[in-house]
């Protein structure tokens, strides 16, 4: 984002001062907040500065398995929404375009489900599950989803939930492909249809699977509902119940868990930015020569 | 464009197949794009496939290239058939209508992009990609992606792409469509110059007939999925074998004539041997083209309108009868015949084509 802002914004004859206006509001208004919750959290009456919320935290039981289980569930979520995702809306756009439509209803059904609702009907399916499969395999496989150290169960909700948003992220990089063409012109050249997709789809979709990867990441690490009235304590549903006791560590809480995800969201961007997007630069327009 | 000898002999040996079309159908639910086309291209001949949209042109191509399948019929390359072989396989390169490059690969990337599938060494794949960008002249443009390059030079990076496999046949999907007038004229001057210079044997498709008819051996005209007729273009505008010819290639009068019993047709008071299918004895229309015409001043014909084109000076005619005609005589005759004089149109001593009549 920032080199696409860099490149557009263009010196132009024109004042800026309002420029400065918004940024200053606009800081005011996100780093404001965050600037007097620090205050609030290192500075503690009669005590002076003190970094006692923040250690307590970290020295609490159960910080270091919360977070693991919550980048385990993010991870396997944004795996599975990808898998799920990719090939199908490929396959669609290419030999069947009027499913299109189909895909996109499904993939938005999410959206009108609220959390809470999706979490009530999991619940009576957990508790249908085990009396009604009790004399078949699927019983172990009701009670392995469920299983604390590394609820599946969990993981399903949030591939659904993430569906919508991983959907619009996805179309909106393939809409920005001309995908039957670059596909016949690698065929042309001689690949499969298999290493066409490899080879030129996935590449160019890059920026879409980060962005998914992304959106999926933020919303597995604000997870709270569905985690919480399941039973199961990743690092949100953690972090709230270890910031209830003190006032200055429940604001430390939620500094921290910002500043977990911004990084986060900071590898992820890091990660994915290849060799080959580190070499084109925008700012050259090459004018017509031939 | 510095191709040396060396470079095109590359390629050469590999071009200059015979491309053969047996009986092609296609449908598209209730189109019929293809309904039974035959054609033989001849090695090393670049032929144009010319027609309105939705003739069939395009839908022939990608036959060809192995993104469609007939519903009848074959397509042969050099005497083999080539239906049943999947798009990858067959050696045939293609240049696309809209921008086809890979966007996250720089253009000698693209054009070796063909060579990795075969899994040639990235040394050797290096220097052929220096070779081809050679050939379509963007030597120093190598290392540029797409998005910095110009349309005209990404459709020339394509070109290259597609002759980086050394295909037997050449595909060219109205490559120039989206360039602007200027660099079509360039670009279209030289894939001409190229594809002799490789001997290459290739297909063309394209709705103007301006390229068609210059760049071409010969002109494939069609429409309604079939082969109207295919000839060299001299040929194709001086003895078009159908009406839908004559009209489509060029601009073209319709004169109401009448045919007589022995083969001829009488228009513009004159008996003339007649071309084209027409009963005896019945009103016809002769057509013909507007420099044929011979224009004279004074007689019972009427200059409505003249409007100079540099050369020739284009002139609409009233006939007495209320036929309007349009006749190009060369400008420096223009002065004689202004828009109001009484003029006399005749005919050249020469076969007419004739077609039933319209209207």
């Amino acid at each position: 984002m920032a080199a696409i802002t860099a490149t557009t914004a263009k010196p132009k004859n024109r004042p800026r001062y309002w420029r400065g206006i918004v940024a200053v509001v606009a800081g005011l208004y996100f780093l404001g907040p965050l600037v007097v919750s620090v205050i609030f959290t290192v500075d503690v009456p009669n005590q002076g500065f003190t970094l006692s919320a923040y250690t307590g935290i970290l020295g609490a039981a159960g910080f270091l398995s919360s977070l693991r289980l919550t980048l385990e569930l993010a991870v396997a979520t944004i795996v599975v929404v990808l898998l799920l995702l990719v090939p199908a809306m490929i396959a669609v756009r290419l030999s069947a375009p009027r499913l299109r439509t189909l895909i996109e209803i499904v993939c938005s059904l999410p959206l009108v489900v609220p959390a809470v609702a999706l979490t009530a009907g999991i619940v009576s399916v957990l508790r249908w599950g085990p009396t009604t499969l009790a004399r078949t395999p699927l019983y172990e496989t009701i009670l392995q989803i469920q299983n604390p150290s590394f609820p599946v169960v969990l993981v399903l909700a949030y591939v659904l939930m993430a569906l919508p948003l991983a959907y619009r992220t996805l179309d909106a990089g393939l809409r920005a492909l001309d995908l039957v063409t670059l596909v016949e012109a690698a065929r042309n050249c001689g690949a499969s249809p298999a290493r066409a997709v490899l080879r030129v789809v996935l590449p160019n979709l890059r920026g879409a699977l980060l962005n998914t990867a992304f959106l999926t990441l933020a919303l597995v690490l604000g997870e709270y509902t569905v985690a919480s009235i399941l039973g199961f304590t990743p690092f949100a549903v953690w972090i709230v119940g270890i910031g209830g006791s003190q006032a200055q560590m429940s604001v430390a809480v939620s500094v921290l868990s910002l500043v977990l995800t911004w990084v986060l969201l900071l590898i992820l961007a890091a990660a994915g930015r290849g060799p080959s997007f580190r070499t084109s630069s925008r700012k050259l327009k090459v004018k017509e020569t031939s | 464009m510095t191709a040396t000898a060396t470079e095109a002999s590359a390629v050469r040996d590999a071009g200059g197949a015979t491309v053969e079309f047996r009986g092609l159908r296609r449908v598209f639910g209730t189109t019929t794009a293809l309904d039974g086309l035959d054609l033989t291209i001849r090695p090393g001949e670049l032929v144009a496939l010319l027609g309105p949209s939705g003739c069939g042109k395009t839908t022939a191509l990608r036959i060809v290239a192995g993104f469609e399948q007939p519903d009848a019929g074959q397509v042969l390359v050099d005497g083999e058939d080539v239906t049943g072989v999947p798009a990858h396989r067959r050696n045939a390169g293609m240049v696309f209508q809209s921008y086809s490059l890979f966007p996250h690969l720089s253009a000698a990337d693209n054009v070796a992009f063909g060579l990795r599938m075969r899994g040639v060494g990235t040394a050797a794949r290096r220097k052929r990609a220096t070779e081809l960008l050679e050939l379509v002249g963007l030597p120093e443009h190598g290392d540029r992606f797409p998005h910095q390059l110009s349309g005209g030079q990404q459709q020339r990076i394509a070109l290259a792409r597609a002759l980086a496999l050394e295909p037997k046949v050449l595909l060219l999907d109205e490559p120039l469509s989206a360039l602007d007038a200027k660099v079509r004229v360039t670009l279209r001057d030289e894939i001409r110059r190229l594809q002799l210079e490789l001997g290459i044997t290739t297909l063309f498709v394209t709705h103007d007939q301006e390229e068609a008819l210059s760049t071409a051996d010969r002109v494939a005209v069609m429409h309604g999925g079939r082969l109207e007729q295919c000839a060299p273009p001299a040929e194709l505008y001086d003895t078009p074998a159908t009406a839908f010819v004559a009209e489509f290639v060029g601009t073209m009068n319709r004169i109401p004539g009448r045919t007589g019993n022995d083969g001829t047709v009488e228009v513009l008071g004159r008996r003339l041997p007649s071309r084209g299918e027409a009963r005896p004895d019945t009103g016809v229309d002769a057509l013909v083209r507007p420099e044929a015409l011979d224009v004279t001043p004074g007689g019972d014909a009427r200059v409505v309108t003249a409007s100079f084109h540099g050369a020739v000076t284009r002139l609409t005619l009233a006939l007495a009868d209320g036929t309007t005609l349009k006749a190009d005589v060369p400008s420096h005759r223009a002065p004689e015949l202004p828009a109001g004089a009484a003029v006399t149109v005749g005919l050249p001593d020469r076969p007419v084509l004739v077609d039933d009549r319209t209207a």
